[in-house]
């Protein structure tokens, strides 16, 4: 297991190394470049300006001179500076972003464990029952909002014309006068309306997927032995067949965790969150090629643990593919 | 019973209504009175407060009130001083001497003197600032500051926009002085002499600016600054409605559509003047089908400009004719117009060789049917829609237009910068100062520069070329409307419109003086009457 689990290791660097190399090269096709930015269309810069701009972030060098300063830097897990003009390490721009962004996809796949799991079994076991049709229309309905729509929606509505909730951003302006139970309330509050939206359009899909997983289940022999021996319908459902239909399940949850660090644009954009997703969005814009790196390295780096996790339950299950 | 429940649901909810706030006379006279704290939106988080570095908006609007500069603009667009008591400018115009306050504080308490000003100098000249503000000061011949007190600079020659030149934020000597100023700490936590002092910047959510009790002009009114980030018009419009937010910049729509109410009317002042901006359909004059200026003139009669103000603005604007904004100095009011007459625009073109003489409704010249691509950049909707408007009614009189949008990065790298365009919809701002050498002087064609149609007319890089190196405003106003009215003759942009701006102030706010400059100018002289402060803080 452990020459295993070396072997794994190992095969990650070129992995790595293949991923970013990919990303640097094409994040260094698109065009347009920092500096353009900064200066293109100011009547009172120059041209000679922009060249001197462009020395001072290394973009005057071969392509593959400036993924070997970066592959330097990272060496020593130092991700460099934003090429925004404020110049800040990337690790500090990303650290600042990150905790709100995993808080609220954790919250809503929370969320949407808890409400889906239950619907999902309910009209698997209680199929073409009204209740399954009620929650078809429903999970339809949830498919179809866009959550920009749904979003606006409620913000006016509970939040403008009743005054419910928090419309925007992740705590109030006078956070910091209130105790530490009022500051919790706070940040609750303020989350209560994303972490709903966010879950609302997850809610339809998993609860489908947990009711047909479920409906295969419950069509097994041993089902039907567990059956045939008497036990109550409670114990059968719950006991014998939920646990099997949850599997697959796990491993969507497996496949979500680099979605973590993802976050959403529009979502972060409407509700003013300041999460990764805008962060991201926004250096891709401004063509921060360093910050654009350093997300994409976090992402690259989640999914390979990710699969590396999960090849290493399958193998502690299996003994067959250790030996392979 | 469950209808019961519903209904006192019901009534909770409707119970919750929130109050619409006490009607407020905003003519009747009040005493200025220090205290509350204005909440602002704003769509983008400031990149970085060292002013040499910044060249967003969100940045400009904080480092104004942090920092002054020797010299401003006041209401009516006038050069006044701010740091600089006085000044005087030789007789040759090349030398400009400032005689600076006395007794003026940085916020750490250290004195303001003319070694900042000279620090300032150097760093925005230093090869090693990565700014985009470097060309006015690098015209400067030398610098020298012989006493606390002046400052003096020469040029090699009288330079027009030398004096405002110097309404530069002042940076603090004593904290940045031999050090990168790239990595200052000042970038996130600025220390100026203006208005306003820096207290704490949230990064994505908020900045706050308390007012400086020692400011030389008074402290102001206002105790605090918010600024909120709020990345989307719509969420900011909410939360200006939920009485979050006191001020704000409306989109045409939310000014003339949603804002209506008498709710709203008594809870806020709209403002509405001219934008210093315009936006412009510009013709690539080296492609062969813009070369001839009777095309140039037929596109511009063949558009209905008042449509697009109408259409994509609800009025909110005006049809531009040239670059400067009505009623300003430079604004000729008198050159060639160009109403809509599709018929005129039919008989330029015929003139010009471009007739249907293929009989499929398209007009035609050598086997060549009249047809081009329209480009602009995707994110700005007034320019997108302004030119569906457009192509519809140039295809009404027999041309093919096609329309594409463009994101804003690969827009500039691949079609402005190398002019690989034949027409783009794009705006430029106004300074108050007329100087366009930059966008219309024919040596501004290359790669990257700024006259990227291809504009070159002797006459006016004459004119140009006097106009910037000539102090005498009236003298300068001859140049400037004589440039105008080649341009109105050459068409080499159709000029569209210059839009309103309409921002709105929460009303408790008071002492708000609309004039030529906006509603910004006077800022520190806003207050809230104290009966009606709602903020302690």
């Amino acid at each position: 297991m452990l020459r295993y689990l070396a072997k794994r290791l190992l095969m990650m660097i070129p992995l790595l190394l293949g991923i970013t190399l990919i990303s640097f090269v094409v994040i260094h096709l698109a065009p347009g470049e920092p500096t353009d930015l900064q200066v293109e269309l100011n009547p009172e810069a120059s041209v000679e300006l922009k060249e001197r701009l462009r020395a001072q972030y290394d973009l005057d060098k071969p392509l593959l001179v400036q993924y070997g300063l970066w592959l330097k830097r990272l060496a020593v897990l130092d991700f460099g500076d934003s090429f925004s003009q404020d110049r800040r390490p990337v690790l500090e721009k990303i650290a600042e972003r990150l905790p709100i962004t995993i808080l609220i996809n954790v919250l809503s796949i929370g969320l949407i464990l808890l409400v889906a799991t239950p619907i999902g079994i309910l009209s698997a076991v209680r199929q073409n029952s009204l209740f399954d049709r009620i929650t078809t229309v429903f999970v339809f309905i949830g498919f179809a909002t866009p959550s920009f729509w749904l979003a606006l929606l409620l913000m006016d509505y509970l939040g403008v014309r009743l005054g419910l909730f928090p419309i925007s951003g992740i705590q109030s302006l006078w956070h910091e006068y209130y105790g530490w139970g009022g500051q919790l309330w706070d940040r609750l509050h303020h989350l209560m309306l994303p972490v709903f939206v966010s879950a609302f359009g997850g809610l339809a899909g998993f609860s489908r997927y947990m009711r047909s997983n479920m409906l295969e289940v419950v069509r097994q022999d041993y089902i039907l032995t567990a059956r045939a021996k008497g036990l109550s319908e409670r114990v059968v459902i719950y006991k014998h067949a939920l646990r099997n239909a949850l599997l697959p399940v796990i491993t969507i949850l497996g496949l979500s965790v680099p979605s973590l660090i993802g976050g959403s644009v529009i979502f972060e954009t409407i509700f003013a969150i300041p999460g990764m997703g805008k962060l991201f969005f926004d250096s891709v814009m401004m063509r921060d090629y360093p910050v654009i790196m350093g997300v994409l390295v976090m992402g690259a780096v989640l999914t390979l643990v990710g699969n590396l996790i999960a090849d290493i339950s399958y193998a502690l299950a299996d003994p067959r593919i250790r030996n392979t | 019973m469950h209808l019961v429940f519903i209904a006192l649901f019901l009534a909770l909810l409707i119970g919750c209504q929130r109050d619409d706030g006490l009607p407020i006379d905003a003519d009747e006279v009040t005493e200025p009175a220090y205290g509350d704290t204005i909440i602002q939106g704003s769509i983008g988080e400031p990149s970085t407060l060292i002013p040499a570095l910044a060249s967003d908006s969100a940045s400009s609007d904080i480092n104004g009130l942090v920092y002054s500069g020797l010299v401003r603009y006041d209401k009516n667009l006038e050069i006044e001083g701010e740091l600089a008591e006085s000044w005087e400018i030789s007789d040759d115009g090349l030398t400009l001497t400032f005689h600076l306050r006395r007794g003026v504080t940085w916020h750490d308490g250290a004195p303001f003197t003319s070694a900042d000003v000279m620090f300032t100098y150097e760093l925005m000249v230093d090869p090693n600032t990565p700014t985009a503000y470097a060309d006015r000061y690098l015209q400067v011949v030398a610098a020298e500051a012989p006493d606390p007190y002046t400052f003096r600079v020469h040029y090699a020659e009288p330079l027009a926009s030398a004096l405002i030149s110097w309404g530069l934020a002042i940076h603090p000597r004593h904290l940045l002085e031999g050090q990168d100023v790239t990595r200052s700490p000042l970038a996130r936590a600025p220390i100026g002499t203006g208005p306003f002092r820096f207290v704490q910047w949230v990064s994505g959510q908020r900045l706050i600016l308390e007012a400086n009790p020692d400011y030389f002009e008074g402290r102001p009114y206002v105790n605090r600054v918010i600024y909120r980030i709020i990345p989307d018009s719509a969420t900011m419009f909410l939360e200006l409605q939920a009485g979050n937010l006191d001020q704000m910049g409306l989109t045409p729509i939310q000014y003339a559509r949603q804002t209506e109410t008498a709710t709203f009317q008594r809870r806020f002042n709209k403002f509405r003047y001219p934008a210093s901006s315009y936006v412009y359909l510009g013709y690539n004059l080296r492609r062969p089908l813009f070369e001839d200026r009777r095309v140039r003139q037929a596109l511009t009669y063949a558009i209905n400009r008042q449509e697009i103000v109408d259409g994509v603005l609800l009025g909110l604007g005006q049809v531009a004719h040239g670059p400067y904004k009505p009623g300003t100095w430079p604004y000729n009011a008198n050159v060639r117009q160009y109403p809509y007459d599709p018929q005129r625009a039919l008989e330029l073109l015929a003139e010009a060789g471009w007739r249907d003489t293929t009989g499929d409704g398209l007009l035609d010249k050598d086997g060549r049917t009249l047809s081009f691509t329209i480009l602009t950049n995707q994110g700005n909707d007034q320019r997108i829609k302004a030119g569906e408007i457009i192509q519809r009614r140039l295809s009404e009189i027999g041309i093919d237009v096609r329309l594409r949008v463009i994101e804003w990065a690969s827009f500039l790298k691949e079609f402005v910068t190398p002019g690989n365009f034949d027409a783009i919809i794009m705006g430029w701002t106004i300074p108050p100062d007329p100087d366009a050498f930059a966008v219309w002087h024919s040596s501004r064609t290359r790669p990257g520069e700024l006259n990227f149609i291809g504009f070159e007319n002797a006459e006016v890089d004459g004119l140009l070329e006097r106009g910037r190196h000539t102090l005498d405003q009236d003298e300068r106003k001859r140049y400037y409307h004589r440039f105008q009215e080649i341009l109105a003759e050459e068409q080499p942009y159709t000029f569209l419109f210059v839009p309103d701006a309409l921002p709105v102030v929460a009303r408790r706010f008071r002492g708000i003086e609309p004039a030529p400059a906006g509603i910004g100018h006077n800022f520190i002289r806003w207050y809230v009457p104290e009966g009606e402060q709602r903020h302690q803080w």
